[in-house]
């Protein structure tokens, strides 16, 4: 049960959403977050939505699996589209029952708000569906050294952030372990109340928390055992480097953001 | 009628995807009021997954799990009540402790079990006295003993729901050799006590030579052999070449008779080898 979790789940892979380099996924999901936000038209979504359905498909990655992302937004996703449908002010008033109100810009905005949520959460975890998290926090922390500069400790949060993702599945197991372990002393998590349960959870995080401390704790050792001392004249075994396709994707990518801006400004 | 009976058992995992792995492939089994029984296998022969079978953890892909002949399945509901008469000690169970004080944790099974006041006291002290933890242990939290000291309030904590049947993955696992040793005389003690059945899982044959009175082989999810130790042990080749092991006196046995002398390979014990190397020499032969 616990093991459906899918966040950041990388699915391995040798297409060329697979093979572009991460910086350049991650300046593209930026481009495509952006864009997302100045769309103002049916014409625009319907583009974007399109770039979407255009990279799903050279990535190979299941419509499915994406869909399937989804899942644990749902209920924003829902929610928002209740707010924004009932609660915009507006001409046109369609339809009206004390403080609720449909009106036709209200449709529009829930409509665009839901496409915008479903859009902006496939597109990023098409990103991390492609990149494997190594990779990924490699990527992020080229991208950010400029601000070394400024004294953020960059390879230190990009550390903290691959530490955090490799261990997500080591606690999942260890959750589902310690799980069984009470459920065999007669724990029982699925009976009474919200109080009743959330007390059941006791026997399970306290344990956790310690196996995760103590975890924490070797890997500190393991890492000074091999002389690791902070990203001060450390060098990548993957050298990261831009290639042709990569200049191509960028290009592409900024070509599609301009075109959105524009179709803002002429108001189609 | 065996206490626990284990009927054409199989578990897949992933069943319907195409990691479909079967974990326990029909095993079947019987195991009799006050037995004490060993499960040995390589890892990954699928004794982890067999053990929490017996005590409802795992649902059978099919087969059935029999307690006292009642299929532990018949009413799904009252589970629970086959986790108290079945106690499953984890690998390395001390990973579970979570509570202020070792009375306290202690006393999370038997509480489950709805025991209170006097009773519920009753079956902690006993359960500490059984595992040699002194009265002063009891209102330490739990964190601050020793790994053997943690690893006995765990055992405890299953002793005290007083199981019928206890089953115990590697109970002594990462103990230095005097741990050992006190732990396995902690379950001995309740096996006598309480005229309880157990069912060891270990890596150790000479752990399992010393304690069990009937032994289970599994390699990959079936049953390999089944017997006494000194049936089991007599085929010590058949399980080297499963990669097990074999007790360290049998290997001597093992090897003694291959240089010819004819000494029964079922010793697992050096006092069997003894008498009979002493029965040799009575025979006028050198050696």
């Amino acid at each position: 049960m616990l093991k459906d979790i899918t966040l950041g789940q990388y699915f391995p892979g040798n297409t060329p959403a697979h093979k572009l380099d991460p910086r350049t996924k991650i300046l593209l999901v930026v481009l495509y977050i952006t864009a997302l936000f100045t769309a103002k038209s049916f014409l625009a979504y319907g583009l974007m939505a399109l770039v979407l359905a255009v990279c799903v498909r050279v990535s190979k990655v299941g419509l499915k699996a994406l869909v399937k992302g989804l899942k644990p937004v749902l209920f924003i996703i829902v929610f928002t589209g209740i707010l924004n449908l009932f609660f915009t002010p507006g001409e046109g008033v369609l339809w009206a029952w004390g403080p609720l109100h449909i009106t036709t810009s209200g449709l529009r905005n829930a409509a665009f708000m839901v496409l915008r949520i479903m859009l902006l959460i496939m597109g990023t975890f098409l990103m991390t569906y492609t990149t494997s998290p190594i990779s990924l926090t490699d990527g992020l922390e080229r991208l950010l050294s400029g601000l070394k500069r400024f004294h953020v400790p960059v390879h230190e949060l990009t550390m903290i952030m691959s530490i955090a993702l490799r261990f997500i599945p080591t606690l999942i197991e260890e959750t589902d372990k310690i799980m069984s372990a009470q459920k065999a002393r007669g724990a029982d998590f699925e009976s009474g109340n919200l109080m009743e349960k959330a007390k059941a959870l006791v026997p399970i995080l306290v344990p956790l928390f310690i196996s995760a401390f103590r975890r924490a704790d070797e890997l500190a050792t393991a890492m000074e055992c091999r002389c690791y001392h902070g990203g001060e004249g450390r060098t990548k075994l993957h050298v990261l480097k831009y290639e042709r396709r990569d200049y191509t994707a960028l290009t592409l990518g900024v070509l599609i953001l301009a075109g959105v801006i524009a179709m803002r400004a002429v108001g189609l | 009628m065996p206490i626990l009976e284990i009927k054409n058992l199989i578990h897949t995992y992933g069943a319907g995807t195409p990691f479909r792995r079967s974990a326990v492939e029909n095993v079947s089994f019987a195991v009799e009021p006050g037995e004490f029984l060993g499960v040995i296998g390589h890892t990954g022969s699928g004794k982890s997954t067999l053990i929490q079978h017996m005590n409802g953890l795992l649902k059978p892909t099919s087969g059935q799990i029999l307690l006292e002949g009642k299929d532990i399945w018949a009413e799904p509901k009252n589970i629970r009540t086959v986790r108290f008469q079945v106690g499953l000690v984890f690998q390395y169970p001390e990973y579970q402790l979570f509570e202020e004080t070792v009375y306290k944790d202690i006393s999370f099974g038997p509480r489950n079990q709805g025991k209170t006041g006097e009773e519920l006291d009753h079956a902690v002290r006993e359960a500490a006295r059984l595992v040699g933890l002194r009265d002063e242990h009891l209102d330490k939290s739990p964190f601050e003993l020793s790994g053997g000291q943690k690893r006995r309030v765990a055992l405890a904590g299953v002793l005290a729901m007083e199981p019928k049947v206890l089953v115990l993955d590697e109970p002594t696992a990462g103990l230095d050799p005097a741990g050992r040793e006190n732990l396995m005389a902690n379950i001995r003690e309740y096996h006598r006590h309480k005229r309880a059945t157990i069912i060891l899982v270990s890596h150790s044959m000479d752990e399992i030579a010393q304690n069990v009175d009937r032994i289970l082989v599994l390699k990959s999810a079936h049953i390999l052999m089944s017997g006494t130790p000194a049936e089991v042990f007599a085929r010590g080749p058949e399980l080297l070449a499963a990669g097990l092991d074999v007790p360290q006196i049998t290997r001597v046995a093992m090897a003694l008779r291959d240089r010819g002398l004819p000494i029964d390979p079922a010793v697992y014990t050096v006092e069997a080898l003894e008498r009979q190397l002493l029965a040799l020499k009575g025979g006028g032969r050198s050696c």
